[in-house]
């Protein structure tokens, strides 16, 4: 049942994308999730659909990977969508029975809506697939660098941070095996309401709990008994260095977002029409 | 009739990933009913994955190829699925890392609960399996599992799958992390527990010693496929296998082995420290009264001998053996006393 969920899922083959800096890929990232809010006309979409495929081709992602994550947020989609669908009255009316009216611009901004939350996730979950939990760490502290000096303690937080994202994988797994040993001595983990369901959860989170502050409870006398803390400037095993990869890829990012950006601000009514392909016999 | 039939067993982690694993390879297993199973295999090998089999946790992935029958029930049918759990009582590795409830007696009673048995025959089986797993109901039943020592903990994660009276008990290296007295403690009780409560046992191991005197059938893993099966005697004898496998010689036979060497007569199929004791004794007496013999043939052309002597010349005997078979390294057996070498 925690299968499904993709984040933290990395997906180990070589790439030019695997290869990229994170902190660079964490830059480009942020980048392309602004640039989807810019987004205004179906031109613009498809840009952006273009842009994501290109570098899922480029990942030698499978796109189902990608798709997966997308999966996760179904539901938060189709309540968006329904309110969006439902509540907007501006329009010309396409279809009126009773209190149901549903209009022409609900259906673009519906559509819309759906594919910038779609884009969104599957641009962030690319991230996550093509870097490592500890390169994701480490490039966040070296891009809060900078806060060192307002005595935000960025170390700790990107030890913190490593430390849970290494763990999410145990979980999982420890998960799992809780799970099992619980179905062996015949726990049944999807039958009756939600609240035995809930409660039938008990015997797996229980464990997993204690576990957990055990663990953790180890790990601190591990580092007490490794001195960490003790020295101020910490040195890094491996140094991340930029190369003609990134140059590419800022390029590349930064050109499609230059292109969002016109787009928006400049030719915001010039658009491809798929009036007829959506509305068809309904005009 | 056989307790638990497998064929063709194929398993495939992660199928159609980068991470995908073969982690069982043409698996065909039969075990009678009674038997006490002793499985091994370096880590990885897929012990855990062909266990899980057993009680349907994990399903065979082709059901017209494989087949797992346990009980004469296919563990590929769904409706047996609840049955086969309660019959293959399965102890997993740490299993008192799965204790959850806030007393003894309820968590031991959360599988007979899951039985939907009725409360008298759920507190009688509660009852029972402390009292078996060597705890006593009254002092144990109250108190919270997460404030016991380790090894009481894992009685009592062990009565917690004893109470459902499986017929045939899986144990995932129960002596994982248990210190010598532990672990001597939980081995004596496994035996017990094929005696009172489950007549099959199948247990998971990486000590070969302890499989060595406790199983009566080992089955060695390697790779995800079978490579040994047969009697403790007949699968670590066969020392370029063990090796292969990744495995450890027990240590009465390294040591049986390292003896011969130094020209010890002992018999080659030594796997228990009982036998290693018992086959040194006789032959020890051998060489002695050897030795008094010649000895005296000796002493016959003159030459005079003390108590002390015998002794002696037995010392010399065995060193100036062991060297000259140590010099074309019998078996690559390593000599642990490099200073024999230069003598
Ligand atoms: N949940 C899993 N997902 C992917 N691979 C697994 C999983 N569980 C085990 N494996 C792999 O399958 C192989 C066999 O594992 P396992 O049955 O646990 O071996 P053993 O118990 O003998 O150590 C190993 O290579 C292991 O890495
Ligand atoms: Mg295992």
């Amino acid at each position: 049942m925690f299968k499904d969920v993709a984040f933290g899922q990395y997906y180990p083959v070589n790439s030019p994308v695997h290869r990229l800096d994170a902190r660079v890929k964490l830059l480009l990232t942020i980048m392309f999730v602004v640039s989807i809010f810019f987004i205004q006309t179906y031109f613009g979409f498809m840009l952006t659909a273009a842009v994501l495929l290109i570098t899922i081709l480029l990942a030698r992602l499978p796109i189902l990977s990608v798709l997966k994550s997308v999966r996760g947020i179904l539901l938060i989609v189709a309540i968006t969508a329904i309110i969006n669908l439902f509540f907007i009255k501006e329009g010309d009316v396409l279809v009126q029975s009773g209190a149901i009216v549903i209009t022409k611009t609900g259906v673009h901004t519906t559509i819309k809506m759906v594919l910038r939350l779609v884009l969104l996730i599957s641009g962030a979950s690319l991230l996550s697939l093509t870097t490592t939990p500890v390169q994701l760490a480490d490039g966040l502290e070296s891009l809060m660098a900078p806060l060192k000096l307002v005595k935000v303690p960025v170390r700790d937080i990107a030890m913190i941070m490593s430390i849970a994202l290494r763990f999410i994988p145990t979980l999982f797994e420890e998960t799992n095996k809780i799970i099992a040993a619980q179905k062996a001595r015949g726990a049944g983990f999807d039958t009756g309401g939600l609240l035995s369901r809930v409660k039938a959860m008990l015997p797996v989170l229980i464990p997993l709990f204690v576990n957990s502050f055990r663990r953790a409870d180890e790990l601190a006398f591990a580092m007490d008994a490794r001195c960490y803390n003790a020295t101020d400037k910490r040195t890094k095993m491996k140094k991340a260095k930029l190369g003609f990869g990134d140059l590419i890829a800022t390029l590349f990012i930064a050109g499609y977002f230059v292109v969002i950006l016109l787009e928006r601000y400049y030719f915001p009514t010039v658009d491809i029409n798929i009036d007829g392909a959506i509305f068809g016999g309904l005009l | 009739m056989s307790a638990i039939e497998i064929s063709n067993l194929n398993f495939v982690y992660s199928k159609k990933t980068p991470n995908e694993k073969q982690a069982l390879k043409n698996i065909n297993l039969s075990v009678e009913e009674g038997a006490f199973l002793g499985l091994v295999g370096a880590t990885g090998s897929g012990k855990s994955t062909l266990i899980q089999h057993l009680n349907g946790l994990i399903k065979p992935q082709d059901k017209k190829r494989m087949s797992v029958v346990v009980n004469g029930m296919s563990a590929t049918d769904r409706k047996n699925l609840k049955k086969l759990r309660f019959e293959v009582g399965m102890v997993f590795q740490y299993p008192e890392y799965q204790l959850f409830e806030d007393t003894v007696a309820k968590d031991v009673a959360f599988g007979p609960k899951n039985m939907k048995l009725d409360k008298e025959e759920i507190d009688r089986r509660v009852r029972r399996a402390l009292e078996v797993v060597g705890l006593d109901y009254d002092k144990f039943a109250s108190r919270s599992p997460f404030d016991l020592s380790g090894g009481e903990k894992r009685r009592v994660a062990i009565a917690g799958v004893i109470a459902m009276q499986p017929k045939i008990l899986v144990l995932d290296e129960p002596v994982a992390g248990l210190d010598p007295i532990g672990r001597r403690e939980i081995l004596a009780l496994v035996k017990k527990l094929q005696k009172e409560v489950s007549p099959t046992v199948i247990i998971v191991s990486h000590n070969m010693d302890d499989m060595a005197q406790l199983a009566d059938r080992i089955v060695a893993l390697k790779d995800g496929e079978i490579i040994a099966d047969g009697t403790p005697k007949q699968v670590f004898c066969n020392r370029n296998l063990i090796k292969e496998a990744g495995l450890d010689l027990p240590t009465a036979t390294s040591l049986a082995d390292m003896l011969i060497a130094r020209g010890v007569e002992l018999p080659r199929d030594i796997v228990t420290m009982e036998e290693l004791a018992k086959e040194l004794g006789a032959s020890l007496r051998k060489k002695r009264s050897q030795a008094v013999a010649d000895d005296n043939d000796e002493t016959k052309i003159g030459e005079d001998a003390d108590g002390g002597f015998y002794a002696e010349s037995y010392d010399e005997d065995v060193e100036v053996e062991g060297v000259e078979v140590n010099g074309v390294e019998v078996n690559g057996v390593e000599d642990p006393d490099g200073e024999d070498e230069d003598v």
